[in-house]
C-alpha cells in the first residue's frame, strides 16, 4: 500500500520506481543504477547486499527500506557519487577496509552539487561520509561508528575537502580519527551533531572560511574542536565536554582570524581553549566549568575581546606564557575572584588577575601539580596576586562581576 | 577500653568545645552555601577549611584534654584496668567525639540544601571521609605528644610547630625540592613525598574529586596511573590509615613504658 | 600484705628510690613519712603500677605485680588531688567507677555520712574543691578492698569530713585490711597508725610501730620524735 503511493507519486513526477532486492529483477543496486534513467527512484529491499563501488553516475534517489546492509568488501568503497541531486537515504553500509594508499569511504561524493545524504548508518567503514569539490549538499541523520584505532588507520567520521555551501548536521560520529573534518570549504554549516571518542578530533577546520558550527556537543574526543588557518568561523552554543588528556583541549585555535565563540559551554576538559596566534576572536556569553585550564592564550593571540564569560570551578582560569597582553578582558564572572562590590553596581571594585603563580611553576615543574592547592602555593599565589613578578600584570579584568551571568 | 571509650566520648560530647567545635563548622558550611553564588566555589572553600583547621583543632584538643584530665588518668590507672585499654579507650573517645562534631556541622548544612552538583554524593563521602581521617591522625599525634612531654607548654609548643610544618612549611620545602631537582625524573619520588604527610594525602583526595581535568594533563606515566582511575584514592586512603596506625602504636609503646 | 624489696626507681639523673625494702602488714595503718622529695609517692605509685621500677619487687598479695593489673582489684586508692570528667554528673561518676571496676557497691551509706546526696545529679566541672575531695574519699572506700593506698587523705577536707575519714579508717582496720597512707600532718599519724615508715632521700630511715619509734627517739608523740630522729644535736 505504501509502495503505491509512493509510486503514483513518482508517477506523477514523470520518474519511474524501481525496486531492489535479491529474489527481484534487480538482484543488486548496481543493476538498478545502470538500468534507470535520471530522476528515477530506487527502493532498496532490507537484505544483505555484497556490492561495492557502487557508482552513481545520474540524477538518482536511492532508498533503503529498512536499513540494507551494503558489504563493500576488502578493496571497495561503498557508493561514489558522480552526478548532481542524488539522495542517499537509509542505508547501513558496514565494513570498509582501511587503507594506507587510497582514502575509502562509505559513500564518496565526487565533484557535483545539491547531493542529499541523509539517514544513514556507517559501520567500521575507513572514511564514512567523503565530499570532494562538491557544493550545496546536505548531510544529515546519519550515524557513523568506527573503532578506534591509531591515528594513520582511521578516517574521518565525515570528511569534506574543497567544497561550498555545505550543511552537515544532526549527523553521530564516533571512534574515527575526526568526527567531522573540513579542508578547504565554505560557507557551510555545522550544527546540532554529536561527536565522541574520536582521537584526534571532533571537529576539525583547516584552510575553511566563512563557516559556523553551532549547537554541537562535542565529548571525549582526542580534543574537541580545531580551528586551524581559518578565517571567520563562527561558534555558537556548542558543549565541549570531559575531552580530558595530556594534550587535550576543548577547542584548539591555531592561526585563525576574525571569528566568534559565544555562548559555548566548555565543561570539564584539561584545557576549555588553546589559542595559538588566533586574532580578533570575539569570546562571549560561553561558560568555562571545572576544566583543568580554562584558556590557554599564548602570547602570538591579540586583539581579542573576553567578555561576559562565567569561569567557574576551573582549577586554572588563564594562563599565558608571556609577560604582555594585547587581549582585553572585562566584565567577566570568576568564582575565583575575591574581591568586593562595595557601591554594589555589581562590578567588583578592584581588578582580578585570572593567571596563577602556580600555573607556570607546573608548566616548568610538570609533576608540582602534586601541590595544587596546598597552603604554601596558595600564599605563593596570593602573593604574586598582590605585587605581579612572573605573571602579566596587564592581563587583567577592570570590571569583574560579583554574580554568574545568564546569558 | 570500650568502656573507658563510651565514658570520655559521653564527657566529651557534652562538653562546651565539643558544641563550639559543631557550631563553628556549622555556620562555616552555612555561610558559605548561603553566600556563594556557586556550589562548587562553597565546596572548595570548605574543602580549605578542612584542610586547614581539622588538623589544627585535632591538635589542640588532643593536647588540651590530655593535659586536662591527667589526673583523671592517674585515677584510671590506680584501677584494674589495662594500660592499654585506658589510652586507646581515651584517644577514641575524644577522636570520635570530635569526628562527630564535624560530620554533624557540616552535614546537617548540606541536607538543608540538598547535594550539590559539584561534588555528588560519592564525593562528599570521601570529602567527610577526609575530614574524619584528619581528626583521627591529629588527635593522635597530639595525644602522643602529650603523652611524651608532661611539660603542657612545651607539648602544646611542639603541637603547633608539627601542625604548621605539615600544614605549611612540608609544602614549601616539598616545592623547592622539585624546581631545585627538576632536571631529574622525580614522579616517585614526589608521590612518596606526599606519604610523610597526611595533610598533602588528604589533599591529593579533594583535588582528584575536583581537580581531575587539569591532573589528567600531567603526562608522566606514573601520575597517569596515580590519577586516571580509582588506585590515586585508594592509595592515598590506605597511607592515611598507615598514618593512624602509627601514633597510636606509639601510643601504647609509649604507654606502656611511662611513668605516671 | 605488701611486700617491697630491693626497690630503685630514678627519674633521668634524679635517683628517687635508691632499694628500698619494706613491709607493710595486714591489719595495720601504715604511714609513709618524710620530707618532700623523699620518695614517698613514687612508692606509692609503684605499688599501684603507675611508676615502673627500674629494680626490685613488689608483691601484693604474696603475688609479684610486674606486668600485672588485675592485681589493683584488691586495692583502693585515693589520690591526693582528684580530677574527674567535667561533665560527667556525680551519679555518672560512681556508676562508671562501678562499671570500670566492674565491682557494684552501695554508696548510700557513704552519700549520707559526707552529705553528698543533693549533688548526685550535679556535673563535676560544677562542684567545689572540697566536695570534689569527699567524691575522691567516697569512691575509695565504697568497696571492699583488701588494700587501701590514701595520698594525703584529709587534703582540702573540712574538719567534720576528717572526722568521718578517720572513722572509715578505723573500720577498715578492724576489718583486717593493709592500709597505708602519707601525710604531712603528724598528729593525724599518733591518731590512726599503727606503724610509720620514714623515708629520707630515697632510703628507709625507720621502720617500726609508733611505740617503737616513740621509745627510739624519746619523744612524748610522733611529732617531737620524729623532730629528735632527723635533729638530734638540737634535742640533746
Amino acid at each position: 500500500m505504501v509502495l503505491s503511493c509512493l509510486l503514483l507519486i513518482s508517477v506523477a513526477a514523470g520518474a519511474d520506481t524501481l525496486s531492489v532486492s535479491p529474489d527481484s529483477r534487480f538482484s543488486s543496486i548496481q543493476d538498478a543504477v545502470n538500468h534507470a534513467r535520471s530522476g528515477d527512484v530506487i527502493f532498496v529491499q532490507h537484505a544483505t547486499y555484497h556490492e561495492g563501488n557502487i557508482l552513481i553516475d545520474k540524477k538518482l534517489n536511492l532508498t533503503g527500506i529498512e536499513y540494507p546492509e551494503i558489504y563493500p568488501g576488502d578493496t571497495a568503497e561503498g557508493f561514489v557519487v558522480i552526478a548532481d541531486s542524488v539522495v542517499i537515504r537509509g542505508f547501513q553500509i558496514s565494513d570498509v577496509a582501511r587503507s594506507y594508499l587510497k582514502d575509502r569511504a562509505g559513500i564518496r561524493i565526487n565533484d557535483c552539487r545539491h547531493c542529499l545524504i541523509e539517514n544513514n548508518r556507517l559501520i567500521r567503514t575507513f572514511f564514512g561520509i567523503y565530499l570532494k569539490n562538491a557544493r550545496g549538499c546536505i548531510i544529515r541523520d546519519n550515524e557513523i561508528e568506527g573503532v578506534p584505532g591509531d591515528e594513520a588507520s582511521t578516517g574521518n567520521a565525515i570528511h569534506l575537502w574543497y567544497s561550498k555551501d555545505i550543511t552537515v548536521e544532526r549527523n553521530t560520529a564516533r571512534g574515527h580519527r575526526d568526527g567531522i573534518y573540513l579542508e578547504f570549504v565554505e560557507n557551510s554549516h555545522v550544527e546540532n551533531n554529536f561527536s565522541e571518542n574520536n582521537i584526534r578530533y571532533g571537529l576539525h577546520f583547516m584552510f575553511s572560511n566563512n563557516d559556523d558550527y553551532r549547537y554541537n556537543t562535542f565529548r571525549k574526543n582526542g580534543a574537541g574542536v580545531a580551528v586551524m588557518y581559518s578565517r571567520n568561523i563562527i561558534m555558537e552554543n556548542n558543549v565541549f565536554e570531559q575531552n580530558r588528556g595530556s594534550s587535550s583541549y576543548g577547542l584548539l585555535l591555531k592561526d585563525i582570524l576574525d571569528g566568534q565563540i559565544r555562548f559555548n559551554h566548555f565543561i570539564e576538559n584539561t584545557i576549555g581553549i588553546y589559542a595559538d596566534g588566533s586574532n580578533r576572536i570575539l569570546y562571549e556569553f560561553n561558560e568555562f566549568r571545572e576544566n583543568g585550564w580554562a584558556l590557554k592564550i599564548l602570547g602570538s593571540c591579540s586583539d581579542n575581546t573576553i567578555t561576559q564569560n562565567n569561569f567557574t570551578g576551573n582549577t586554572f582560569d588563564v594562563m599565558t606564557n608571556s609577560k604582555t597582553s594585547m587581549n582585553t578582558f572585562t566584565g567577566n564572572y570568576w568564582s575565583h575572584y575575591s574581591g568586593y562590590d562595595l557601591d554594589r553596581d555589581g562590578v567588583g571594585d578592584v581588578p582580578y588577575r585570572p593567571v596563577r603563580l602556580f600555573s607556570y611553576i607546573v608548566g616548568n615543574v610538570p609533576s608540582s601539580i602534586l601541590l595544587l592547592r596546598s597552603f604554601f602555593v596558595e600564599l605563593l599565589n596570593y602573593a604574586e596576586q598582590i605585587t605581579p613578578a612572573v605573571t602579566p600584570a596587564f592581563l587583567e579584568d577592570r570590571s569583574p562581576r560579583m554574580k554568574i551571568i545568564k546569558p | 577500653m570500650i568502656k573507658i571509650l563510651k565514658y570520655s566520648f559521653f564527657d566529651l560530647i557534652r562538653s562546651k568545645w565539643s558544641l563550639i567545635y559543631f557550631l563553628f563548622y556549622l555556620a562555616v558550611t552555612f555561610g558559605l552555601l548561603y553566600m556563594s553564588s556557586d556550589s562548587s566555589k562553597a565546596f572548595l572553600s570548605l574543602s580549605n577549611i578542612v584542610l586547614l583547621i581539622t588538623p589544627l583543632t585535632g591538635t589542640l584538643f588532643g593536647a588540651l584534654y590530655y593535659y586536662n584530665s591527667k589526673e583523671f588518668n592517674e585515677l584510671l590507672l590506680a584501677l584494674p584496668i589495662r594500660r592499654s585499654a585506658i589510652f586507646i579507650g581515651r584517644y577514641l573517645g575524644l577522636s570520635l567525639s570530635l569526628s562527630l562534631s564535624f560530620l554533624a556541622g557540616v552535614c546537617i548544612p548540606f541536607l538543608f540544601y540538598g547535594f550539590q552538583k559539584a561534588i555528588g554524593p560519592g564525593g562528599f563521602a570521601l570529602f567527610l571521609m577526609t575530614g574524619v581521617m584528619l581528626t583521627l591522625i591529629f588527635s593522635a599525634i597530639s595525644f602522643l605528644i602529650a603523652l611524651k612531654n608532661d611539660n603542657t607548654i612545651k607539648g602544646f609548643g611542639i603541637c603547633l610547630l608539627v601542625w604548621l610544618f605539615l600544614s605549611i612549611l612540608f609544602d614549601g620545602i616539598f616545592l623547592i625540592l622539585l624546581v631545585y631537582f627538576e632536571r631529574y625524573p622525580l614522579d616517585k619520588l614526589a608521590l612518596a613525598l606526599t606519604l610523610l604527610n597526611p595533610i598533602d594525602l588528604s589533599r591529593i583526595i579533594m583535588t582528584l574529586q575536583m581537580d581531575i581535568s587539569a591532573l589528567l594533563g600531567y603526562t608522566g606515566a606514573v601520575f597517569r596511573r596515580f590519577f586516571g582511575s580509582a588506585s590515586g584514592i585508594i592509595y592515598a586512603s590506605l597511607a592515611l590509615m598507615f598514618w593512624i596506625a602509627v601514633p597510636v602504636w606509639l601510643i601504647l609503646i609509649i604507654s606502656r613504658r611511662k611513668d605516671f | 600484705m605488701i611486700e617491697v624489696s630491693g626497690l630503685h626507681k630514678s627519674f633521668g639523673r634524679n635517683t628517687v628510690l635508691k632499694g628500698i625494702d619494706l613491709v607493710l602488714p595486714a591489719g595495720n595503718v601504715t604511714a609513709v613519712l618524710g620530707p618532700n622529695g623523699s620518695g614517698k609517692t613514687t612508692l606509692l605509685k609503684s605499688i599501684l603500677g603507675m611508676v615502673l621500677p627500674d629494680k626490685g619487687d613488689i608483691r601484693v598479695l604474696g603475688r609479684s605485680i610486674h606486668h600485672q593489673w588485675e592485681y589493683r582489684q584488691a586495692i583502693g586508692y585515693l589520690p591526693q588531688i582528684a580530677r574527674f570528667p567535667e561533665n560527667l554528673t556525680v551519679q555518672e561518676l560512681i556508676r562508671m567507677v562501678m562499671d570500670l571496676r566492674r565491682q557494684r557497691a552501695d554508696e548510700g551509706p557513704l552519700l549520707a555520712l559526707f552529705d553528698l546526696e543533693h549533688f548526685l545529679k550535679k556535673r563535676l566541672r560544677y562542684l567545689s574543691g572540697g566536695t570534689r575531695q569527699k567524691i575522691n574519699v567516697m569512691l575509695a572506700f565504697l568497696f571492699d578492698h583488701q588494700i587501701m593506698i590514701l595520698d594525703e587523705p584529709t587534703a582540702g577536707l573540712d574538719p567534720l569530713a576528717v572526722l568521718h575519714l578517720k572513722e572509715l579508717i578505723r573500720n577498715e582496720r578492724q576489718k583486717g585490711k593493709t592500709i597505708c597512707l602519707t601525710t604531712h600532718i603528724l598528729p593525724l599519724v599518733d591518731d590512726i597508725a599503727d606503724r610509720v615508715v620514714y623515708l629520707l632521700e630515697g632510703n628507709v630511715y625507720f621502720e617500726g610501730t609508733i611505740g617503737q619509734l616513740k621509745e627510739k627517739y624519746k619523744g612524748g608523740n610522733t611529732e617531737s620524735a620524729i623532730g629528735r630522729m632527723l635533729q638530734p644535736e638540737k634535742y640533746d
